[in-house]
């Protein structure tokens, strides 16, 4: 019973992770009907910075953190002026295309520059440990969970009550009636993908700790936090966590229980059959097309 | 400029609309025939490649470009075709017979795919097909008796009625080169039966499709099926090419590559997926003769505008060091897909068209008649 209280926990703390990237999928998503796969990558490029500011020029690990989280907002502004915004309003496949060719360039160019070895960055959360009872809890996934929780309530609520977010969502449902309404478009999918990149740059140096830092690393958990947006239902910002604990949870109990090699087919498996039952993923809404 | 007076539907379907394309095609099929002789060995090598991932690229633009369905997950075909091969090429199995089986039971395995991919559309479609890949990778890596797991497994040379056929020698290449030829006039032929019209029909609306009388389900089924099978036969040709598979070979990078080559052709026609892995082949000898030539004739050039030696030496050293830098065939990748995207969204074979058009209408060629139209308005959530 206990190992499998242990496993849940450690799940969930993986769950969170990809919670945390797939968080980023959803921002991009529902704001501008754009799949980002170069999400992952995004998050490994904050990493990177983060690991310059702190590890490489010994800024204190806060101030490093909001440089970097700063840094990437910009980042994130500049991808999208260059790479995104010529080609919004063509079909969908083409800008996922695109964001494919946007993650190769980045990781082949981080690995140019800051090479191809794994990098660490000192937290305040990277030694120690929880214990309850007799379950055990490091803090730096700790870190990770509370985290996740933050920025999903505060996402959550920015996208539901604050003007911004509804324009967002407006633009997402039909860009043309929105600019109609008066909103500025173009700014405000430039101020999405802002916000994107910096959870992804959360994500990233969050996760330092845990998964170190090199240059695969958001094509790792990228390809593993895309299917938890997709189970949460594409768009939908709780869907996205839910979805992301789920696949963690099943990845650890597979790893536990079923023989080796299930870990890492478990979770796909899963989302098949979940994607099978309701095409549309948990938290998805269904609309039919008219005609 | 030739006018083309259509009076009946069958001069509307020809393979060759007139006679300019006997000749054209006639060219192009004669100095293939007499390329091993005149290129060298590695070249015809390369050209091997191009006929593989041109067939998958073949088979990929009739699920994607023509019915409108994106599939990140053909390399996973392309084993199944490769395992298929190296499986039964240990019982003595002849080729004529393997190959098939590996195109057929590859087209099965479509079919079975299709079946869960009929309800799901855009962003889902592509995720179920990736974890589709990642299943079969995982299964070729685990299922020991079989596979050999990540040992990989070793192809023999192939025998064709009593003949070894080495994978280096000409006759592998017109082996490629014949089943390319003939998946191309297939797809041509199914393009045009009611089959390929219900396909288009699908990608460009289903709901139209649909109301139209077209069995949706059944004809995206049997697009996937057909698409895998084609897939299937040039893991065949791949198996044996390689000589030795293994489960990592197959990953989703390869499945990227197969979309990169119709992407890069133009997904609107066969000709993109030829012009897509001719593209996509040679790109790797193109960047190994940069990397040896460039920093060179940088340096000549900085030499020629008035740089004094030293500078040149830097130039020289500098641009050697970004030739030689690790992963920068990764970064070139990437950025010939965005430029792609942006700058040239119908592909090398749109390219063809548009300076084609241009010498026909020679002073009247309008740049707006290849626009692409954008849409604000219809989101494709509500599809």
């Amino acid at each position: 019973m206990l190992d499998f209280v242990q496993q849940l926990v450690s799940g969930i703390a993986l769950g969170c992770v990809y919670g945390l990237i797939a968080l980023g999928f959803v921002l991009v998503y529902k704001a501008t009907e754009v799949v980002n796969f170069a999400q992952g990558d995004l998050m490994m490029l904050g990493g990177f910075f983060a690991f310059t500011f702190i590890g490489m020029l010994g800024l204190n690990y806060w101030l490093g953190f909001a440089g970097a989280v700063a840094a990437m907002a910009a980042f994130g502004m500049l991808a999208e002026r260059v790479v995104v915004r010529p080609i919004l309003g063509y079909p969908q496949f083409s800008i996922i295309m695109a964001t494919i060719g946007l993650g190769y360039f980045l990781r082949s160019v981080v690995g140019m520059i800051w090479g191809t070895d794994d990098f660490k960055i000192e937290t305040p959360f990277s030694e120690g440990v929880l214990r309850i009872g007799s379950l055990v809890l490091a803090y730096d996934k700790l870190s990770v969970i509370a985290a996740t929780i933050i920025l999903c309530a505060l996402l959550y609520l920015f996208f539901n009550r604050t003007t911004l977010g509804t324009a967002m969502r407006a633009s997402s449902e039909n860009m043309l009636a929105a600019y109609y309404m008066g909103i500025p478009v173009k700014r405000v999918v430039s101020i999405v993908w802002a916000i994107s990149a910096a959870v992804a740059t959360a994500a990233g140096v969050l996760l330092a700790p845990i998964t170190f830092i090199h240059s695969n690393v958001g094509l790792v958990l990228g390809l593993k936090a895309f299917p938890a947006a997709v189970l949460g239902g594409f768009g939908s910002i709780p869907g996205a966590v839910v979805g992301g604990v789920l696949i963690g949870v099943i990845e650890s109990m597979a790893g536990f229980y079923l023989p080796q090699g299930w870990k890492d087919v478990a979770p796909y498996i899963v989302l098949l059959v979940v994607l099978l039952l309701k095409p549309e993923g948990l938290f998805g809404v269904h609309t039919r097309k008219k005609v | 400029m030739r006018f083309l007076f259509k009076t009946d539907y069958e001069d509307d379907i020809k393979l060759f609309p007139h006679s300019g394309y006997y000749v054209s095609y006639g060219i192009l099929l004669a100095f293939l025939l007499i390329a091993p002789f005149v290129l060298s060995s590695y070249l015809v090598s390369q050209l091997v490649f191009v006929c593989i991932y041109a067939t998958v690229g073949v088979g990929l633009m009739i699920l994607t470009g023509f019915t409108g369905q994106a599939s990140l997950g053909h390399a996973a075909f392309l084993a199944i075709g490769a395992y298929t091969a190296a499986y039964l090429q240990q019982y003595n199995v002849p080729f004529p017979v393997y190959f098939l089986a590996g195109g057929l039971l590859t087209g099965v395995v479509g079919a079975l795919v299709g079946f869960p991919a009929l309800r799901l559309t855009g962003i889902y479609l592509v995720i179920a097909t990736i974890s589709f890949a990642f299943i079969v990778e995982e299964v070729l890596a685990r299922w020991e008796s079989v596979t050999h797991g990540n040992e990989g497994m070793r192809v023999k040379t192939l025998s064709l009625f009593g003949q070894a056929v080495p994978q280096n020698g000409p006759t592998f290449y017109y082996l490629c080169l014949a089943v390319l030829v003939l998946t191309i006039v297939g797809t041509l032929n199914l393009l045009r039966s009611p089959t390929g019209r219900a396909f288009v029909a699908i990608r460009d609306s289903e709901t139209a499709a649909r109301s139209m009388g077209v069995n949706v389900s059944l004809y995206k089924v049997k697009s996937f099926a057909i698409s895998a099978g084609i897939t299937g036969l040039a893991g065949v040709l791949f198996a044996h090419k390689l000589s030795f598979i293994s489960p990592e070979m197959f990953t989703l990078q390869l499945s990227i590559e197969f979309i990169i080559v119709i992407l890069i052709g133009g997904t609107f026609s066969l000709h993109g997926a030829v012009l897509g892995a001719i593209f996509l082949v040679m790109i790797d000898p193109f960047l190994t003769y940069l990397k040896d030539d460039m920093p060179g004739i940088i340096a000549g050039l900085a030499a020629t505008f008035g740089a004094d030696s030293i500078t040149a030496n830097k130039i020289h050293a500098n641009a050697a060091a970004i030739a030689s830098a690790n992963g920068l065939k990764g970064a070139i990748y990437g950025v010939i897909i965005v430029l792609f995207v942006l700058f040239e969204p119908l592909g090398l074979y749109g390219r063809w068209l548009k300076i084609k058009l241009f010498f026909q209408l020679f002073p009247l060629y309008k740049r707006a008649t290849f626009k692409r139209q954008k849409i604000y308005v219809k989101s494709e959530r509500n599809r």
